[in-house]
Formats: C-alpha cells, sequence, structure tokens
C-alpha cells in the first residue's frame, strides 16, 4: 500500500492504523499532530484509524518561528 | 510610591499576561539559548511554528516544547508560511490539535516572500472562517487602519500591524497610522515585526501600544539574552511613560530653574 507521508511517497507493509505509522516512525508519545486528506485525525483516534491507499498523511510538530 | 499609576494586565480574548512583550521562538542558535533569552524576556506569550515533522530523525531530538514548555507559557502558534487562507486555517487546526485543544493562534497569511507583507485580503477570509471555528485569532496585518478595523469587525482578539517589514529590524516606519489605529481599535493592539533595538519597543509602548510582538531583534542581536533582557525593561518603561501621560512638546524653551533669585538679577 502506498501513502504519501509528508509530500514524498512512501510503502507500507500491508494494512496499518495510524498509530502504528506513528509507532513505526519512532514518533509514539512525541508531540506531534496528524491530518489524513486534510482533515484533522485526533489523537486519541489514532489507534482506530485505519489508512488506505493512496491516503495524503501530514505529521507536523512544533518548530521555532515568530 | 502612591503615585505609580496601577497598570492593568494585558488581557487578550479573556486571557491576563503580566508582561506586554511576547516573543518568538525562530533564529536562535540552539534550544538553551531560547529558553534563557526567552526568561530573560519576562515574556508570558511565545510564538511557534507548525511544521512537517523530519522523519527519520532521531527520536530522542530535543523539542522546542521542551524548551518552553506549555506549562510555564502560553504557546502562540503563528501560520508563517502560508499564503492562503486555507492553508493558514489547516494551519491553525493543526496546532490546536498539537496543543490540546488551545485555541489562541497567531494569524498571519504573506503576500509574498520578498517583503513577507501580509495579504491582507487572505488574512481577512482566513479570520473570519477561523473565528467561526471557536479560534481566537491574533492577527499580523499591515498597518492599514481600515483593514485593521475590518479584522476587528470579523471577531479577532488582538490587531498587531507591523512595525516594519519581518525580520528588518526598521522599527515603526509609521507611527502616524499607528496612532489611528491605536485611537479608533476596541481589541488590543500589538506592534507585531519590524522591532529593531529597545527604543523601538519603548516609542511603541510609549504611543499605547498593548503589546510588543518581537523575535530577530531578540535572537539576532549579538548577545540575545542581555537584549531580551533590555527589552523587557523598554516594554515597561515605555508602558510607564504612556500611562504617565508625557509633557507637552513645545516649540519655544522652559527653564527648569526659576529666575527668581539669581545672584545676577
Amino acid at each position: 500500500m502506498q501513502i504519501q507521508l509528508n509530500g514524498e511517497p512512501s510503502q507500507l507493509d500491508g494494512e496499518q492504523t495510524l498509530a502504528q505509522l506513528v509507532d513505526s516512525l519512532g514518533l509514539a508519545g512525541r508531540r506531534i499532530a496528524i491530518e489524513v486528506n486534510e482533515e484533522i485525525v485526533p489523537r486519541s483516534l489514532h489507534a482506530q484509524t485505519r489508512l488506505s491507499d493512496g491516503d495524503s498523511v501530514e505529521i507536523v510538530h512544533a518548530i521555532g518561528g515568530g | 510610591m502612591s503615585q505609580l499609576i496601577q497598570d492593568t494586565p494585558l488581557i487578550v480574548a479573556g486571557r491576563r499576561f503580566a508582561s506586554r512583550l511576547l516573543v518568538g521562538t525562530g533564529k536562535y542558535r540552539d534550544f538553551d539559548e531560547t529558553a534563557s533569552a526567552i526568561a530573560a524576556s519576562g515574556a508570558d506569550v511565545v510564538t511557534f511554528a507548525v511544521r512537517r515533522t523530519n522523519l527519520g530523525q532521531n527520536p530522542g531530538e530535543p523539542n522546542l516544547l521542551d524548551a518552553v514548555p506549555p506549562s510555564r507559557y502560553t504557546l502562540l502558534p503563528n501560520t508563517a508560511g502560508c499564503y492562503t487562507a486555507r492553508d493558514a486555517v489547516r494551519t491553525c487546526k493543526l496546532a490546536r490539535e498539537l496543543l490540546d485543544g488551545h485555541n489562541l493562534v497567531k494569524l498571519e497569511v504573506l503576500g509574498d516572500d520578498k517583503t513577507l507583507y501580509p495579504n491582507v485580503v487572505e488574512t481577512l477570509a482566513a479570520a473570519e472562517t477561523l473565528v467561526n471555528d471557536g479560534f481566537d485569532v491574533m492577527v499580523y496585518t499591515s498597518d492599514d487602519p481600515i483593514v485593521a478595523k475590518e479584522l476587528e469587525k470579523r471577531g479577532c482578539c488582538a490587531v498587531m500591524p507591523l512595525g516594519s517589514l519581518i525580520g528588518s529590524g526598521n522599527g515603526l516606519l509609521n507611527p502616524a497610522t499607528l496612532a489611528i489605529i491605536l485611537e479608533q481599535a476596541e481589541v488590543p493592539v500589538l506592534v507585531d515585526a519590524g522591532i529593531g533595538t529597545a527604543s523601538d519597543a519603548a516609542l511603541a509602548m510609549e504611543m499605547g501600544c498593548d503589546g510588543v510582538l518581537m523575535n530577530s531583534a531578540i535572537a539576532h542581536a549579538r548577545h540575545p539574552v542581555m537584549m531580551a533582557n533590555a527589552m523587557r525593561k523598554a516594554i515597561e518603561a515605555g508602558r510607564e511613560a504612556f500611562l504617565a501621560e508625557r509633557m507637552p512638546r513645545r516649540q519655544s524653551a522652559s527653564p527648569s530653574s526659576p529666575f527668581a533669585g539669581r545672584i545676577n538679577g
């Protein structure tokens, strides 16, 4: 299955939930926010949100800025 | 000391802040310097940007929010780098999720990357959408009094005209229009962008601004922590001078020492 992850194509092994993707990226427990197909997916729903082929996922965090 | 006027706190969307200096977190050498400078500034409100996570980064890498913890500061996510209302709204929604529902944001929609001048058409559209979605919107805008009023009418909780271009350090280039904005505003007015040194910040406060937001003036000083301290004092001095109501300007001289009793009289 292929998704767009932060603007880049990314190959996933089989079906995954958002929580599994976050975990595989080493981002579990980090302060992040996620959008799938331009809709926010609240933290509380990561475990039950299944990714589909072609989904566009954005994972963001806080960085320095004015 | 009884003649000191008791100042009121800065109140934005019902939130009270002791400091009228708001600071950014960009352009510092590292998070240690960020934390030290912000502590020296005395700021309560700290801005940050929302960006894609670097995938494959060291998971133990320090995070900005460790240096400026939400437990100690009121974090103000910005929409820097957004050129459309749509992107700015998306960014604010991501920020709200990032901060567990915190809904205070700094809206800025830029017009081009050379001047970073605000695109007020997109800014007005984004402000309306965000306010309707329950955000408290502090809005970066041009120093146009009509646009400032329109943003206020759309429910923005603070209007933040530029002093001069973002990161330019050119200070307040148009005090006359800023004065008009201040005179007519019914929400807090903060100068956002353009501050170069302490006197710029003091001038904004002397004119009656409710606060000043700055980043580069501190981060790009040779000694950021010392400049942060200077800015804290400048904001306080400017605020007190405003409350004390300055003497009128006159064209003629007026001696401070009496004429009567001179030895040559």
